[in-house]
């Protein structure tokens, strides 16, 4: 797994947004490589900046009252590299959907309603492939029967209100990956589904990401759909990177606190003997002040005074785990954290 | 605490139709929504019975018919042996203090304008339960249970984070010491540390005060984990039922098998091993169930009887009772294939 290649590399970013109570810190510095082929989990409660973050990438923050204030995002294409986030509005858009394709939580807002589905699809093959309107109307009706859409003729005329919930998840996904793009951004796509629909979607995206070799970036809350999907999992807590690992390492060994809690307060199926929940005290961080010591001290049981003075930077536990705390909840004392 | 085996609830062929209409002036029925459709199951002191199923399966309608803030169509509930059924308005209204409800969405269940004081202090109000001194020393009493400081009292609930809402929820429903509470997916709404802390509480009330939950979830972890047995509801019918071991290690209900393969465990080996039932489709229409057994149409394992006759809800085991002609009486023959 040593010689991967990475496409994108997000470095130290910034995102806030002003407000007329004053500026909201959603997203305080948050780093992270994804490699060709590799799905990559970002996982957080809401409010810890996980959509943000993406959606900073993507150039989909409305800036006012949005403000990226710090950040690269270097995507590698062959042997040049670009940084996303000083593109011009234009090229931007050369990228979204070429390059990477985004699949949302709510299907039906993400939908134009007076556009069929058809039409929503192929639009994006016309922009970005050149294709003509008859070879776009050949590969979408191509592209609806990949993500087992019954009747692609017949539905390729129908509007986004005539198909059930995890259709139209569908037909999002056929529109992100009609340009085969390297990387898919899936931000909570199965939040709004039914289990037995979530794990439909759930198959689909495993198969499509064998046989597209695409990077795909799933957000999501839920850490039991990332043990099953993920490589790399990456723990987020109040606009900053917790704890990132490979996904087995992760759920083994868990280091941060967060973490730690998180799958504490899992009910699990593979349990048989009834346990009492952990459960993290308090509520999440308030995202108005400014952060100047680890955001998750209010609720940790291990807080020590370090914690409240500093932000507690990324270190390397292990191989491709890193972690920003200064507590080792391994030994039972702080670390030595430089 | 364990439940014991007085029975609390009683509910017998409970059937919730919405009509459906046509037209604007000569206004005539064309249909129903048969949202719950003939079902029938005991809860017990001290229980917590989970129900579960997918959207629209009509788990929060049997909720709402039970309780009779929505007046089922037929069918018979019976609470601690009176039929509420049959009683008219002014009649339930003194039995509803003995019936709570905590509903999913602490955001839109909390009026706005009301300090949490008169929130939770209104059930006694409108009960007639106290007087103003006794009803805030109630309020303090309660808060302080569900783990509330008395300073909030006289905040709005904007103020709160939704967990703390759900509290706030909860300690209206106990205000005048129900025995049975509907949970109506309390924790659907809240995020996963703070889904604990609410369950945790749940559990304690429970112990302390021997109540008894009817407790609606579509998160089959968090049932499997709360509660002492578990129903499974698909399009208005009730098509399992039994305790919480027996119906997760061995399910029969094709249905239940499928909906059970579908939860993702946070556990990676096991994850990328598993293999999951996954089923064609999606629910049909309640408008317009299908012919003979409700889940026909996606069943995997579905024979020519089934789309033909419904089958009946039988007890197949001690304490087990399914809803499939291919499930046999235990006696018989114990697996389906």
């Amino acid at each position: 797994m040593d010689n991967v290649t990475p496409l994108l590399e997000v470095k130290d970013l910034v995102t806030q947004f002003n407000t007329l109570d004053g500026a909201v810190h959603a997203v305080n510095g948050v780093s992270f490589i994804i490699d060709e082929g590799e799905t990559l989990a970002i996982v957080g409660e809401s409010g810890c900046g996980k959509s943000v973050t993406m959606l900073s990438l993507m150039g989909l923050i409305p800036q006012p009252p949005g403000k990226i204030v710090n950040g690269q995002a270097l995507y590698f294409d062959g042997s040049t590299q670009r940084d996303l986030l000083a593109l011009s509005k234009e090229e931007l858009r050369q990228v979204r959907g070429r390059e990477i394709g985004m699949v949302f939580q709510d299907p039906l807002t993400s939908l134009n309603p007076v556009m069929t589905i058809g039409q929503q699809i192929s639009e994006s093959l016309v922009e970005h492939m050149r294709m003509s309107s008859a070879e776009a109307y050949q590969r979408t009706l191509k592209l609806l029967e990949y993500v087992d859409i019954p009747d692609p003729q017949k539905r390729y005329g129908n509007y986004p209100h005539q198909f059930s919930g995890g259709m139209r998840q569908r037909v999002m996904i056929a529109i992100a990956i009609a340009c085969m793009p390297k990387i898919l951004i899936a931000d909570e796509p199965t939040t709004a589904l039914d289990v037995t629909v979530q794990a439909q979607i759930v198959e689909l995206v495993a198969q499509m990401r064998a046989e597209l070799k695409m990077a795909v970036i799933w957000i999501t809350h839920d850490l039991g759909v990332v043990a099953g999907i993920a490589d790399r999992v990456m723990v987020m807590y109040g606009g900053h990177v917790a704890e990132r690992a490979y996904v087995d390492d992760l759920y083994k060994h868990p280091k941060h606190p967060y973490t730690v809690g998180l799958l504490g307060a899992l009910p699990r199926m593979d349990e048989d003997t009834a346990r009492r929940l952990v459960s993290i005290e308090g509520s999440p961080p308030d995202l108005y002040k400014q952060p100047t010591h680890c955001q998750f001290a209010y609720r940790c049981p291990f807080a020590f005074d370090r914690c409240w003075a500093e932000i507690p930077p990324l270190i390397t536990v292990g191989y491709r785990h890193k972690l920003a705390c200064f507590y080792d909840i391994d030994q039972g004392r702080p670390r030595d954290v430089a | 605490m364990s439940p014991n085996g007085k029975v609390v609830v009683r509910v017998e062929d409970l059937r919730k139709h919405f009509p459906i209409h046509r037209g604007m002036i000569i206004s005539r029925q064309v249909g129903a929504v048969k949202a719950v459709d003939g079902v029938s199951f005991n809860i017990h002191e001290g229980e917590t019975l989970g129900l579960v199923g997918e959207s629209g399966c009509g788990k929060s309608t049997t909720g709402r018919a039970i309780l009779q803030i929505q007046r089922p169509t037929s069918g018979r509930v019976f609470f601690e042996d009176i039929e509420l059924t049959s009683l008219k308005s002014e009649a339930l209204r003194p039995l509803r203090q003995k019936m709570q409800m905590i509903f999913q969405d602490p955001y839109s269940s909390l009026n706005p304008r009301h300090t949490i004081g008169k929130i939770v202090g209104e059930p006694m109000v409108v009960h007639k339960v106290g007087n103003e001194q006794e009803i805030n020393q109630r309020v303090f009493e309660l808060l302080d249970l569900v783990g509330l400081k008395e300073m909030h009292v006289r905040r709005f609930p904007h103020e709160f984070s939704g967990g703390q809402r759900q509290r706030i929820g909860i300690a209206r429903a106990l205000a005048l010491n129900p025995k049975f509470i509907v949970c109506d997916e309390p924790i659907s709404a809240l995020d996963v540390s703070i889904q604990a802390q609410v369950v945790n509480l749940l559990e304690d009330l429970q112990k302390q005060f021997q109540l008894t939950y009817l407790f609606i979830a579509h998160d089959l972890s968090m049932v499997k984990h709360i509660s002492h047995r578990v129903a499974v509801m698909y399009l208005g019918k009730i098509v399992e039922l039994a305790d919480r071991k027996t119906l997760f290690s061995e399910p029969l209900h094709p249905y239940t098998k499928a909906l059970i393969s579908a939860v993702p465990t946070p556990n990676p080996e096991l994850e990328r091993k598993r293999r999951r039932i996954i089923l064609e489709g999606e629910v049909p229409s309640p408008a317009n169930p299908p012919k003979g057994c409700v889940f026909s149409t996606r069943c995997p394992v579905a024979e020519p009887i089934c789309s033909q006759i419904e089958p009946a809800y039988l007890e197949v085991a001690p304490r087990h009772s399914v809803a499939c002609h291919l499930v046999k009486p235990i006696a018989e023959e114990p697996k389906v294939t």
